[in-house]
This record gives structure tokens, sequence and C-alpha cells, in this order.
């Protein structure tokens, strides 16, 4: 608290480090309360098919499996990426991040495909509840990805600008945080809406 | 014990407090339940009150003869003292509340000797509709019934949620689309009492109210013979024309109802497929509107969807 | 090209008419006064870009003052329909009119005037008794702040363009779904919240965030002042529940806007499901608003009683105790949904329990009392009106907590005369005592007493004239939002009294403007020159009033609780050392909070009307904002410690 360090600045750096992951793993958490309450109405509208198909009908299982392996993949790049940036190797951080940036793009696609296929065989989230919470829940969870993903562009324009300073440090640490948790909301997603719903 | 309380206030029997002065079995033991639970907050409340006024008074800054403890911050003792007598008072409370939750539940059917009359009331923008599936008849915001005979209703809506609510007969129940609630009463009074919805439903809310009558069997017999020589009956058109949104309508009667159609008016917002499917006897949940009620939201639904989707039947 | 906005939006019915002219002449006078006495760059540098958590704090606490205005004339409106409208009369106000303003008195007062109460007073506050020279985050307390301003904006524009929800302030399907509400209103509704719900969110996070990492050295969590305890349980709450408000709002827009059936009463929407969470966030919310008056009123208690605080831990522990329950309890609020004996009774206990703690805390307040020298200052004259009333308030909330007695309670003027008594009585009366409390610390000079007084007087009075009236009426079967009943009901009379009840309470308000203006104009005799007017307790006496930008030229050494009151007993014994300056580590102000909040409006109010190409720019506004902020690195500056010390020699010498 007082400024009593040598360097006053790197102080003021690591405090501001210290309060910026803090604050950003509280966020995580009220965003794990966001998406719980939708899990809760998907898992309450479930039956209400109204006649139209159900979740066996609709999934295919090798699709989203594609697309687990993806976001999963992706996740496991941003981890490489975050052990360049720790070694101070702002090329190799780079290209890692634009791997994970494709992998979650293909993912986005891939989703994004999917609710088209949907809608265009009638099953558009207007169906019926059922069809509704399916397209809430996982378009919550794709719209959390594109947002990350619009992130990680941003920072990789100032990363390649401004290398790796401090303040960058900080927000790819963020981030990384933020596409690790959508990553285990995925885990969920996957298991609830189509491992569950196949069987 | 209610009675004796309401001498103390002579301003208020004055004015003719619809929830004191009930007119029937299930309203009587609410009001008991009420003063119950008054007595007992009071016995807090009133040294609360007191000791507010009596520490403000005494504890002046001006009055340097009372004790000054600056420091004082803790005692154990008193402390415990008063964590324990609000739990003492919550637990009788609480006792007293898991009994009439369960005694007082407007779905429990009263036991009488008499046979019950059924009642289905459904809430239409903004009218209430009765229909006597038994008779045949129906009409629109006077419900009558026999006294000392059980009145069983079961309710729904095909308009926003409404809440049914007879404050001299009894306590209110919700009208929901899609949904059957229920309630039970039994009046010993002859008399016309006010009905309402508790529940806001619109622009025409205010016009939202009935008459529920308790007349005497004879009194009954006729009004219902009455309805039968009604010029309308309720055909499915003439429905569907009452079910269009109207303010502050009359009294009006029907001499005929077809059979099933409060069920019918319930089931447009069910799966109609599974309806087929399955037959009006299905015990098949998984083909009804709200089911599989696992999660603490969904435990209010199980009670209310229609009673071939009951998978925990009360009775 | 502009959606289903046309000319036919704007107010053609006299009295909604005069409603709409009055805030837009309102805004015009406001703007024009700004630019005939060339405040514009005074405002947009010292205030509209300010990220100095005392700003926003007083900002925050005048559009709120201005917002109880607000609802408070609809309050008035309501009263005076209800007092005429009986038999053949049917009062001034048409049905829907009428729907509309009780609708838009809820969530002003709920979203709009008592929520930013209450951050501003966390933002006046809680850094200065933690002993810290901002919040966690100064930039998003901007954004936050910018964003409740565009929720409470868009509140006042459905009165000039279009219309409010006429549904009731939670806006319960399937009334709210587009086939039973086909107009704007609901949009209005769910955009204002929504906006500022978000803001509320990351105010949320912001101050537990503050509160958790920023506390002065040796301030340990059981030496924090009570206002700070609650105002942490009260942030807890806020960041568990609004997520859930987000999403019940965020799935009414797709009913009404994509076609979705989440609520909807046919293909499988669940109309009671947006009941039970919306109480979810609904009922914790009420906490979240009375757990910081029940800090205040400790503060209030200790400081003026000139004694300790008595049963801090049990505080501490009823605090928390009454933080969870709240969670627990929400299907009180439709036992009449059928949900069966046991699921009634069980949240009926649950209900029960809450009152426990809450008891607890009446009694440490009485024992605070108890042997102490209480000065009658005005914060001490709510504390009684507050133990007064709250406690008849939790009465008739335990009363209506008893599944079965509810049944006869349920919607009836008696909830309505509940839970004002518990809110006015509670939550005002709270926010009152803690904004004459604190308002020296902020402005440099008390509130003039007299005035105060009598203002709280007609408070106390018209409270019991307005609300005995209504718990009778509603035990004569009269329900909650009706605008008209018959003449045999025999109700007129109660509610002609009720009426008086309301102009007595406007009276307060009067008086409390009078109060303010009075006080601003003899500030110079009221100056608080010490720095502790009222012999305070906590840290945030221990500096000069108003606080400088820096707050503490010294961070403070927190040994004991009451951290100020003991280090003026160590005073008494030696004097202290001479302090040490050292360069002030400062957030820079940032236009950038604003103008995303003001982006956020436009794609509010061009989603209400369906404007889609306007709703985009929006959208790319904000996120084009964002980008450029986070491509400013230079966001922060020192202050070299010579200022410091210059500005400290200046601020001891005008003592």
């Amino acid at each position: 608290m007082t400024s009593t360090t040598a360097n006053p600045l790197e102080h003021s750096h690591h405090e501001a480090d210290e309060k910026t992951s803090f604050g950003f793993w509280i966020y995580i958490m009220t965003d794990c309360l966001l998406f719980a309450t939708i899990f809760a109405v998907y898992a309450v509208l479930r039956p209400s098919t109204f006649g139209g198909p159900g979740p066996k009908e609709l999934f295919s299982l090798p699709y989203v499996l594609v697309e687990t392996f993806l976001l999963l993949t992706s996740s496991f790049t941003f981890g490489l990426a975050m052990l360049a940036q720790r070694k101070g190797n702002k090329s190799q951080l780079l290209a890692w991040m634009g791997v994970t940036f494709l992998l979650g793009l293909g993912f986005i696609g891939l989703e994004v495909n999917e609710f088209a296929h949907l809608i265009a065989e009638g099953n558009g989230p207007s169906r019926n509840a059922f069809l509704s919470g399916f397209f809430g829940l996982v378009g919550t969870h794709g719209l959390h990805v594109t947002f990350g993903l619009i992130w990680m562009g941003l920072l990789m324009v100032q990363i390649s600008k401004r290398g790796v300073t401090p303040l960058l440090s900080r927000k790819l640490n963020s981030l990384s945080l933020f596409w690790h948790f959508l990553d285990i909301i995925w885990v969920f997603v996957f298991t609830f809406v189509y491992l569950i719903g196949a069987l | 014990m209610r009675n004796k309380l309401l001498a103390f206030l002579p301003i208020l029997t004055g004015c003719n407090i619809a929830v004191f002065d009930t007119k029937g079995l299930i309203a009587g033991q609410q009001a008991d339940l009420i003063v119950t639970s008054l007595l007992l907050m009071l016995i807090v409340v009133i040294p609360v009150i007191i000791l507010t006024f009596v520490f403000a008074y005494k504890y002046r800054a001006s009055n340097t003869k009372a004790k000054y403890t600056p420091d004082w911050e803790h005692n154990t003792l008193l402390e415990v003292i008063w964590w324990t007598i609000p739990i003492l008072i919550i637990i009788v409370l609480a006792v007293i509340t898991w009994k009439s939750s369960h005694e007082l539940d407007p779905y429990r059917p009263l036991q009488s000797e008499v046979k019950a009359i059924e009642v289905e009331v459904v809430a239409l923008d903004w009218k209430w509709l009765f229909i006597y599936p038994e008779q045949g008849v129906a009409s629109v915001n006077l419900v009558q019934f026999p006294i000392n005979v059980p009145v069983n209703f079961k309710i729904t809506a095909q308009a926003p949620m409404n809440s049914f609510w007879i404050p001299r007969l009894a306590g209110q129940i919700y009208a929901m689309e899609g949904m059957q609630t229920k309630l039970h009463i039994i009046s010993h009074t002859p008399g016309s009492y006010e009905g309402v919805s508790a529940n806001f439903s619109g622009e025409g809310f205010n016009g939202m109210k009935f008459i529920a009558r308790a007349s005497s069997s004879e009194d009954f017999t006729h009004w219902i013979d009455s309805l039968k020589h009604a010029p309308d009956s309720l055909t499915q058109e003439r429905y569907e024309a009452l079910a269009k949104p109207s303010s502050d309508n009359p009294v009006k009667y029907y001499s005929h109802v077809p059979a099933g159609l409060f069920m019918g008016i319930m089931m447009q917002y069910m799966d109609a497929s599974c309806h087929q499917k399955t037959g009006m006897k299905s015990t098949d949940h998984a083909c009804c509107k709200k089911t599989h009620g696992s999660t603490p939201d969904t435990t209010a639904m199980v009670d209310s969807t229609p009673e071939h989707c009951h998978r925990h039947p009360q009775e | 090209m502009f959606g289903k906005l046309s000319l036919a939006a704007l107010p053609h019915d006299p009295i909604q008419g005069g409603g709409a002219a009055s805030i837009v002449l309102g805004v015009i006078a406001t703007l024009a006064a700004i630019t005939y006495f060339k405040k514009w760059t005074w405002l947009w540098k010292e205030w509209i870009t300010t990220v100095d958590h005392k700003k926003i704090g007083i900002m925050y606490i005048i559009v709120a003052l201005v917002m109880l205005l607000r609802g408070f004339s609809d309050a008035g409106m309501m009263r005076l329909q209800l007092a005429l409208s009986s038999g053949d009369n049917h009062g001034f106000l048409a049905p829907d009119h009428y729907n509309q303003i009780f609708t838009a008195h809820g969530v002003i007062m709920i979203f709009f005037m008592a929520m930013p109460l209450m951050f501003g007073l966390f933002n006046l506050v809680v850094p200065l008794q933690i002993g810290a020279r901002d919040v966690a985050f100064p930039f998003l307390n901007s954004l936050s702040f910018w964003l409740f301003v565009v929720g409470a904006g868009l509140v006042n524009m459905s009165l000039v363009v279009g219309e409010f929800a006429a549904t009731g302030w939670l806006a319960y399907p399937p009334l709210s779904e587009t086939n039973y509400s086909p107009g704007v209103g609901v949009d209005y509704y769910i955009w204002a919240i929504q906006i500022s719900g978000i803001g509320s969110l990351i105010t949320g996070i912001n101050f537990f965030a503050t509160i958790m990492k920023m506390r002065a050295p040796g301030m340990t969590m059981m030496k924090m002042p009570i206002f700070t305890w609650t105002a942490l349980c009260s942030n807890i709450l806020v960041m568990m529940v609004f997520p859930v408000l987000t999403v019940t709002l965020g799935m009414l827009f797709m009913d009404r806007y994509f076609g979705f059936h989440f609520f909807t009463s046919d293909l499988g929407g669940n109309a009671m499901m947006y009941v039970n969470l919306i109480w979810v966030w609904g009922h914790p919310e009420v906490y979240i608003l009375v757990l910081p008056a029940f800090g205040i009123f400790s503060e209030v208690a200790a400081t003026f009683a000139q004694k300790k605080l008595f049963g801090y831990n049990s505080m501490v522990w009823a605090t928390a105790a009454i933080t969870i329950l709240s969670m627990l309890v929400w299907a009180h609020h439709f036992f009449t949904m059928g949900a069966g004996g046991n699921v009634n009774a069980v949240f009926g206990i649950a209900t029960m329990i809450i009152s426990i703690p809450t008891g607890v805390k009446i009694f440490n307040w009485l024992f605070t009392l108890f042997r102490g020298r209480i000065i009658f200052g005005t914060p001490v004259f709510w504390l009684l009106g507050f133990l007064l009333t709250f406690t008849l308030g939790g009465m008739t909330g335990v009363m209506l907590s008893v599944p079965a007695a509810d049944f006869q309670f349920h919607n009836s003027m008696f909830l309505i005369a509940h839970f004002h008594n518990t809110i006015i009585g509670g939550v005002v009366f709270g926010y009152f005592a803690g904004f004459v409390y604190w308002f020296p610390k902020v402005m440099g000079f008390k509130l003039y007493e007299p005035l105060g007084k009598i203002a709280f007087a007609h408070w106390i009075v018209g409270f019991f004239v307005t609300f005995v009236p209504l718990y009778i009426v509603g035990l004569m079967g009269m329900t909650r939002r009706i605008s008209h009943y018959d003449a045999a009901s025999g109700w007129q009379p109660l509610l002609i009294v009720s009426m008086f009840g309301v102009m007595i309470i406007g009276g307060g308000v009067a008086f409390q403007l009078l109060q303010i203006a009075y006080s601003v104009w003899k500030r110079k005799e009221l100056a608080d020159t010490t720095g502790d007017p009222w012999n305070g307790r906590t840290l945030e006496w221990s500096i000069p009033s108003p606080a400088p930008f820096y707050n503490f030229a010294v961070i403070p050494q927190v040994s004991t609780r009451d951290a100020f009151w003991e280090q003026k007993q160590q005073r008494a014994l030696r004097t202290p050392d001479a302090p040490v300056y050292h360069d002030i580590h400062m957030p820079r102000n940032s236009a950038i909070g604003f103008m995303i909040a003001m982006c956020a409006g436009l794609v509010g109010f061009s989603m209400v009307w369906h404007i889609a190409w306007l709703a985009a720019l929006g959208f790319l506004g904000v996120l084009g904002l964002i980008f450029v902020r986070s491509f400013d690195e230079d966001t922060e500056y020192y202050v070299p410690a010579a200022e410091v010390a210059r500005i400290e020699a200046k601020l001891s010498g005008s003592k």
C-alpha cells in the first residue's frame, strides 16, 4: 500500500495485476451463475418438444465431437501460447494465438452451420420450448466464444505492435482464464445437451 | 381467539373486515391463524418498541445521571437471550406453519357427509366463467352453491395469470393458462360475497370480479333450473366470442355446456400430438406439458398440471 | 427506416402530455442553465469524465434524488386516483395510464432510486472507511454509473416517446409476452433494466474486489466497520443474483423479439419458470437494499450513543446469515401457485428463520443505545423511526410468511403496506440517515439540522397515516393494482386518509429539499472544519472534509476496530509524528465510460423501436470504444509527494 519500495512503478503493476486477476475471477464466477441459470432453464424445458424431434433425432454426435475437439485443442494451444508469453517469445506467442484463433473460428463456424441447418429444416427456436432452450444455451456459449475471438484478435494486434508489455500480459492472463472457462462450460454443454440427449 | 382480539378493536370490526368477517370454514381457520401469528410476534415486538422509547429517553446525552459505559460492547448472557427468544418463537410458529400448510392446503378436499359440488372456473380477459359440469350449465361472473356443501373448484385460464379469491370464504389460488389449480371451500352462512381476481391481468382488471352466492339447497336447485332455461347455450363459437377481451361484464347464464370444454381450454396450450397418441387417461408423463419436475424451479408445476399428468397425485 | 417509431409515439392524452412536457422542459431548462452559466467544460472535465469514487457517488445520489421525485409523483397520482375513483367517479387516470404509473413507480423506486442511492453511499463511504484511495477499478466504476444513468434515461424517455410497461414491476408473463402486451412498454422495461443491471453487476464485482483487496494494512475482516461488512454482503448478493436477472430478462427479450418459447403459454413455454427466476433475483434484491441500511444504523447508533457497537460479532454473523438465507426463500412470493403443503411450508419456515438474525440485530442496536450518551442528531431520529417501523414491518412480514395465512394476504393492499413498511422504514430511512451522516464528509458542510428534523417528523407521521389504512383495506379484501372500486366496498374513507398521508410525506420531501438548499446557502456557517463533525469512530472521519481527491495522504495503519476512535484516544496521550508523504498513484479521467454507456443507450432505444441498423451502429460504437480504451496504456499518473505536502498544508491551514 505504501509506496516505499525502490521502484514504485513495478510495485503498483504487481498490485494492479493482483486486483485485475482477482476481479476477473469474480467476473468468471458470475458468468458461471449465468450459465447455471440457463442450464436450469434448459433442464426444465427439455421435455417440452411438443411432438417435434428430440435431441436424439436432431443432433449428430460425430459432428459435435469435431466441434468439441476443435475447442478443446484450442484450449491446449492457448496454453502453449501462454508458455511462449512466459518465455517472452513474441513470435511464438503470436503463432500459437493464431492457431487458437483459427480453431475457435472453426468451432463457431461449425456451430453456425449446425444452427443454420436446424432452422432451415424448420427446427428453429420458435418451434417449441425445448428448441428455445437449446438455442438459448448453446447460443449464449457461442456468443461468449465469439467475444473471446474478438478479444483475442485485438490482443494479437496489440502484441504485434507493442510486444509483451506488462499490461498486455495481464490482459492475456485474463483472456486465457476466459478461454479455459468457456472450454469447461462447453464440456458441460456437450455432456448435458448432446451426450445425454443422444442416449 | 379472533373474536376476543377483535373485541378490543371496535374500529376494525366496524369497518367490515372481510378477512375476519368470515363466512366459510377455510377462511375462518385462516383468520385464526393470522391472529395467532400476530400474537406470537407481539411477544417480541411490544418489548422492542417500549425499549426503543425508554432507552432513547433515558440515555439522552443531557441526562448525565444515567450510567454511561462507552466501552461495553459484549455480554454473552444477553446475546444468548436474544438469540434464544426469537428462535423459540419461530420454532412454535414453524410447527403451526407446517401443520396449517397441510391442513389448509387449497388442494385438500374437505371432509363432509354430503357429496361435493364440482365447479370449473376459467379466468378470461376480463371475466370469470363458471362451468357446472354435472349440471351442464355455466355462468359468467356469478357462482352459486348451497351452504354446508363442499365446493370443489378446478381453475384454469385463457388470459394472463389471475388469482381466484373470495376473501370471506377462503384464501386465493392462481388461475393460469394451460394449468389447473384447485380450491376447496365450504360456506355455512347464506349470503352474497365479493370474489375478485387478486392478480393483475391487464387493462380490464378493475372489472375482473364476481359474486359468490351461498344459498340454501332449494335456492341452489332453483338457480340451476333457471340456468337451464337461459336463452343461450355455450357453444364453441359462443365460448370463443366470450373469450375475447371485454371489460365490466354483466352476469350471464348459459343453458348448456359441451362436455370437455374445460379440458379443451386447458389443452389448447398442451401438446396436442401426445393427446391424440395416448388419450385422455394417459399416465405417460413425458407427453404432458409440465413434467419431470426435478429442479426446484419446477416443483411448483407438478401439482398444477392436469390430473392425468400428475406424477404424485396428492389425494 | 425507423422501425416502429413514428409521430404516433408522442403522447396525445392531456395528462400524459403534461408528464412528458414536464420532463422535456426540465431537460431543456437544465441544458439552458448549463449553457448560460458556461459550465459545459467544467461539467465535462470535473464530472462526466471523472473516475473519482466520491464524485461518482455524488452523481449517483443526485440522479437517485431526481428519480425519487419522479417515483414519488407517481405515488401521489396513484393515491389521488384511488381516493377519487369510487362508484360512479372513475378518477382522473384511465386504467392503461394508471397501470403504467404503478409499474413505473415500482421500477423506478427499486432500480433507479434505491439502488443508485445505495451505490452512491458505497462510493462515498466504502473506500474512505477502509483507508483506500479509490475503488479497485475506477474506470469500470464510471462505466457502471453511466450505464445506470442510461437505464434511468430510457425509463423517462418512455414517458415522452411511446409508453412504459403496464404489467406490474416484475412483468410476469404471459401478460408481458407479445400477445398480451404488443406495445413498446415492456421493451422499454427490458432494456432500461438490462442496461442498468449490467452496471449494477459490474459495481458489485468492483466493490467486492475493493473491500477484499484494498483495505488499509492491519484491517482484518473482523476489524472492518459494520457498514463495510454490510456493503460486502450486499455486493456478494448482487454478484449472485444479477446474472439471474440478466438471463431472465434476456429470455423475455428473445420471446418477444424472436418468437422463442421460454415463457409463453403455448408450445411448452413455462411462465411459472419466469416467476421463479425473477424472484430468485427479486427476493435477495430487497436484502441487497436493506443490509447496507442496517450497516448505516449500526454506524449511527455507535457514533451518536458515543459508545462501542454492541455485539459486533453477532452483527457480522447475523448479516452473513441473512445473506445466505435471503437466497433460499424466493418461493414465498407465490405460495398461491399451488405447490402443495410441503413446498409451501419449507419456504414459509425458511422465511421466518430470517427474522431471527434480524431480531438479533434489533436487540444489538437497542443495547448500543443502552448506557450510552445519545446525542439527538438527525440520523438518530431516523434510527428510532426505523426501529419502530421496521419492527412492525417485520412482524407483518412473518405473518405473511405463514402460507395458509398468505392465501388471504397475497396481492392485497396488506402486502403493499407490508413491503412499504420495510422498504420505507428500513431502506429509505436508513439511506436518509446515511445521507445526513456522511454529507459533511463529502460536501464539507453539515446539513441544517432543524429542517432535517422537521422533515423526519413529516416522514414518520406521513408513513403511518398512509400505510395503516392500506393494511386495513387489504384485510377488507382490496387487491393491489386496481384503479377503481365499488362505492359499497367502504374503502374510500381509508383511501382518502391514505392520500393525506402521502401529502404529509410530500411535505417531508419538500423540507428535505429546502434543507439542502438552505444548507448550501449557509454553507459557511455550517462548514465542517475539523473533518470529524460527529466525533466519529471510523477512518473516513480522520481526513479533512471534503476529502482530498486522493483521500488519504498517508495510508493509515489499523490495529483495532473503530480505528479512528482508537487513534483519537492515542493522540490524547502523545502527539503523533509529522507525516512523511510519498508519491500517490492515481487513475486518469476518461470519457470512454460515458461514451460506451451512451452507445449502449442508443442500442437500447433502437431495440425498443426495432431500428436494427441503429442498434448495430450503437453496438459497433460500444465495441470500438472498448478497442480504443484497450489501446490506451496511459491511464494512470503520479501525484508527487511535494504536491501532496502542499495540498495537505493548505487543508490543515484552513482549519
